[in-house]
């Protein structure tokens, strides 16, 4: 019974002994590290570059006001190169040797399946940032992105309303790998439940870095014949532009055929002329044009923050959705910590259950008392010519995530809380 | 039901007419929601009126606003100008009416019925053509009544045919008859779903409207045919000058050189940022000009690779003659450097290069036929490239003492020709000409450090297949790969396509090591 305290007490008084002994490490003791596992070179450099340094500029903000529990947050930045099973021997890494409190990253859904038996193993902590398909519900991960009901199923219910152009036709375009195509499973069933019939729905799929798009956009075209089209695009990374590109060129008008896109946001658009895309959606939880004091406030301090560290293309900086949840989560681990008074992993996830943050998509987010999933509100933009969204249609309030969704079979019996994976 | 509905617009045509000021129409707009303003749009399509245009235009160029008092204000350069006429000032923030997919398109329709007023015969033969895809049945009526006075035979045609889709519903067989006939001479898509619908269902009676409507639905079929055969030959060749643009220097600094070039995709990347460096600075020092930026950027991205590619084999790769290992080692070793180098340079993130108005956009060659400008000017630049090449390698000195020296060098050098220098201005041709191949990439995808890294296999591909060392098999290599795999693709889908159009060329190659297309005779070593 009281081996523990003593133990503890033992530990901590040699380890305040060693520190004494290695005055380089003292510093180190005042500390939480923190550990973030973005890649910063090969394909998804593009986009995660700038989530490394949202959370960079994060830990900054938290370290100007204090720090968490009156110690300072010390980032450890390591790239996994794009490369998917370095993710697991870079996570191991920073559980192992860094011994950090915390990791936030990882961007596709492969990355986070490559490091989940590692958090798992170790029992260390991960945000994860992104949007995703769900299907997957850790006590090792708190997951700040969309689930497919925060914005692939809202997004397909405004194109089939009047506002969004009555669609009765889907073209499914995605990138071959299991994002789009679980999302595109989960979005057949969901269209066959409001009765849209398997001849009125055509799924089609490039490989990564797909460029040629004349065919496809050809097919889109003939397919749009028929009857109201629109198109959702679950095409991820630079092989939009093209498509984007293709399909201006050809012609396709957004009042014409829609597209909706579940990853492309204002950091994607940054490579893109938008004059001929004015009209075609995205579907997300946060864009950089709405409009309230937090998110002005975010948006500033971001540019600002670009300027001062001098970032490629700082002079053009935008915020986008992963951004703002990687803002989100860590700003929502930091209260945790403080609440739980610890940064020890098993009370930081009972600390994190309900709490709540004021984030700049201008609700108040709430992390679910089970199921480790934000409550986001959902929001159809439009592109504009200037690259920046304007929102034609939001819920009223945050919407709970469902990780896993009601319409794949056997569903229904999994639980609502975290478990580990077999 | 319908009298009821024609008396109702007749009643709204005169009220409209009666009032000669229309200044309801603008702040009805601003003030209603969004299915309002459908309504509103619709109403106006059935009932066109000249002085609504100004407020149509504005709405479809985005320019009107309102103020907090939600009274319309049209964006001018200089300023705002009430909408309603008179001098008001905006209250409050001025605010952008937004406009959904849906009420940009009805706002095109209503356009277009008010175009058909107009009295330049062009603008109402563009604004029938619209009615023809998007005519609504609530506007019959005023098409038949402009087809009446319509004295244009252009725009009278069209105006048939816009009508036509909307008379298939007429309860007389002769009209039904016409009108279905009349859509038999299209080929536009939407006439055959209009045609299968009315053969599918059963409500349908007249016989002699059926045999018509199905030998025109035969017809539109043959037409639609046509053009999907053309756009897939067309999507084939464009894809192809893609690869050849790609591969033409690597034919070159491999091919003729036989240096085992991974920085090749470099060079392309390198070109494609040229562009981006001549196209910001036409923004800043020349921005009326802007439109002929990538003709300025072909001798510039030429020059820049070329001078990169010269500097390349001066230091690293003249070394290496003789030793593929080391060379296929060293250049990819460039490779990663000129891509981390590009990376620090410009960032990670792809840069925006944007088109020129004349290379965007298409030319409308059949009803489901667009033909892209960039894809049509980048298939003649391919062949121009090619020309340009076939004339330096063939016809001028420099060529001949390239021939000499891949032929055999030291016979060559014996003669006289100094081989050092041919060598480095051969790699110096081959890296300017990758460069060229980079604007034309530029014009159609991203442009990014990582752009190379997806040609080079690509690029290896075209010349291993064409034959090392011959131009002719490249381009033959290069059209054929693309033609093929427009052929596979909608029928196997994209990643399948390229599967196996892979494994045939490894079945080729076990076949024919030589590639397409051989050098014969004892020159070859």
């Amino acid at each position: 019974m009281k081996r523990r305290p003593f133990l503890k007490t033992t530990l901590a008084a040699s380890a305040l002994l060693l520190s004494g002994l290695f005055p380089f490490s003292a510093h180190a003791a005042d500390t939480i590290k923190v550990g973030i596992l973005h890649s910063l070179s090969g394909t998804m450099a593009i986009s995660e570059t700038s989530l490394k340094d949202m959370a960079l500029m994060t830990i900054d903000e938290i370290n100007a006001k204090g720090g968490v529990l009156g110690k300072q947050l010390e980032p450890v930045v390591v790239d996994p190169a794009s490369n998917w099973p370095l993710f697991a021997e870079k996570g191991r890494q920073l559980l192992t040797q860094d011994k950090v409190a915390v990791t936030f990253g990882c961007w596709t859904s492969v990355s986070r399946k490559s490091v989940l038996p590692v958090y798992e193993e170790l029992n260390g902590l991960l945000f994860y940032p992104v949007q995703y398909e769900g299907e997957e519900l850790s006590p090792n991960v708190f997951y700040t992105g969309a689930a497919p009901n925060q914005q692939a199923i809202p997004a397909v219910e405004y194109l089939m309303s009047e506002d969004g152009g009555s669609a009765k036709r889907f073209f499914l375009l995605g990138t071959d790998y299991v994002y789009p195509r679980t999302t595109n499973k989960i979005l057949r069933a969901f269209l066959h439940s409001k009765g849209v019939a398997d001849k009125d729905i055509e799924e089609v799929y490039t490989p990564f870095g797909h460029s040629d798009y004349q065919t496809i956009v050809a097919n889109i075209k003939k397919f749009s014949a028929g009857g109201k089209t629109a198109v959702i695009s679950t095409v991820n990374g630079d092989s939009n532009v093209p498509f984007y590109k293709e399909l201006a060129n050809q012609g396709i008008e957004a009042t014409d055929v829609p597209v909706i896109a579940f990853s492309v946001g204002e950091e994607e658009l940054r490579g893109i002329d938008t004059k001929p895309l004015v009209g075609q959606l995205a579907a997300w939880n946060y864009f950089e044009s709405v409009e309230n004091p937090v998110n002005e406030d975010f948006v500033k301090k971001w540019k600002a923050y670009a300027k001062a560290k001098n970032l490629p293309g700082a002079d053009k900086a935008v915020t986008n959705d992963p951004m703002e949840a990687t803002y989100v989560g860590i700003n929502m681990w930091a209260q945790a910590v403080e609440k739980a008074g610890t940064t020890d992993v098993d009370k930081v996830r009972d600390a994190m259950a309900g709490q709540t943050f004021a984030a700049p998509s201008g609700f108040t987010l709430t992390m679910d008392k089970t199921n480790h999933h934000l409550h986001k509100p959902v929001m159809i933009g439009e592109i504009q010519d200037n690259g920046q969204f304007d929102v034609v249609w939001q819920t009223d309030s945050p919407i709970r995530a469902q990780p896993w969704s009601p319409y794949i079979e056997g569903n229904d019996k999994k639980p609502d809380y975290a478990v580990k994976s077999e | 039901m319908t009298t009821a509905l024609y008396r109702l617009l007749f009643a709204l045509l005169l009220c409209f007419q009666w009032s000669s000021s229309y200044a309801g129409d603008a702040a009805d707009f601003s003030a209603a929601n969004s299915s309002k303003q459908a309504k509103l749009l619709q109403a106006w399509a059935a009932a066109p009126d000249a002085a609504r245009l100004p407020l149509l235009e504005s709405l479809q160029n985005g320019r009107v606003e309102a103020d907090s008092n939600k009274t319309p204000f049209y964006k001018t350069d200089t300023g705002y100008q009430a909408a309603e006429g008179g001098d008001l000032e905006p209250v409050g923030k001025l605010r952008k009416l937004r406009l959904n997919n849906r009420l940009r398109g009805l706002i095109a329709i209503t356009m277009a019925s008010h175009q058909l007023f107009s009295t330049d015969p062009a603008v109402r033969l563009l604004a029938a053509q619209e009615l023809q895809k998007s005519a609504k049945p609530a506007q019959l009526q005023l098409l038949n009544e402009r087809l009446a006075q319509e004295d244009d035979a252009d725009v009278s045609e069209a105006l048939s045919l816009a009508l036509a889709s909307l008379q298939l519903i007429d309860s007389d067989p002769q009209v039904r008859l016409a009108a279905v006939r009349l859509l038999g001479e299209t080929g536009q898509p939407l006439a055959r779903v209009r045609l299968e619908r009315l053969l599918a269902d059963s409500n349908e009676t007249d016989a002699a409207v059926r045999t018509a409507a199905e030998t025109s639905l035969a017809q539109v079929k043959r037409r639609l045919m046509i053009g999907e055969l053309l756009g897939q030959a067309f999507s084939g060749m464009s894809l192809g000058s893609i690869l050849l643009l790609a591969a033409l220097g690597l034919a070159i600094t491999f091919g003729l050189l036989g240096v085992i070039n991974m920085a090749h995709g470099e060079m392309l990347m390198l070109g494609a940022y040229s562009t981006y460096m001549v196209q910001v600075m036409f923004q800043r020092f020349a921005p009326e000009a802007i439109a002929l930026y990538p003709l300025v950027a072909l001798p510039v991205a030429f020059f820049v690779t070329a001078a990169i590619g010269m500097a390349l084999e001066r230091t690293v790769i003249r070394h290496l003659y003789g030793r593929p290992l080391e060379t296929l080692l060293a250049t990819w070793g460039i490779s990663l450097i000129l891509i981390q180098l590009v990376r620090v340079l410009f960032g990670a993130q792809n840069v925006e290069v944007a088109n020129p108005y004349w290379l965007s956009g298409g030319i409308q060659v059949l009803p489901n036929l667009v033909l892209p400008y960039n894809r049509i000017v980048i298939i003649a630049f391919a062949l121009f490239v090619v020309v340009l090449t076939w004339l330096l390698l063939n016809k001028t000195r420099l060529g001949l003492n390239v021939r000499a020296v891949t032929q055999n060098r030291n016979m060559a050098a014996c003669c006289g020709v100094p081989t050092g220098r041919v060598d480095m201005l051969a790699f110096g041709l081959g890296s300017g000409i990758a460069g060229l191949g980079g604007v034309a990439l530029s014009q159609i995808g991203n442009v990014g450090p990582d752009l190379g890294q997806s040609y080079i296999i690509d690029s290896f591909l075209v010349v291993v297949l064409g034959g090392v060392g011959q131009l002719a098999g490249s381009v033959t290599a290069a059209f054929g790969l693309g033609i093929a795999n427009k052929i596979l693709e909608p029928q196997i889908g994209a990643v399948l396509g390229k599967i196996l159009i892979l494994a045939l060329i490894i079945l080729f190659i076990q076949k024919r090591p030589q590639g397409l297309f051989a050098l014969k005779g004892r020159v070859i070593d």
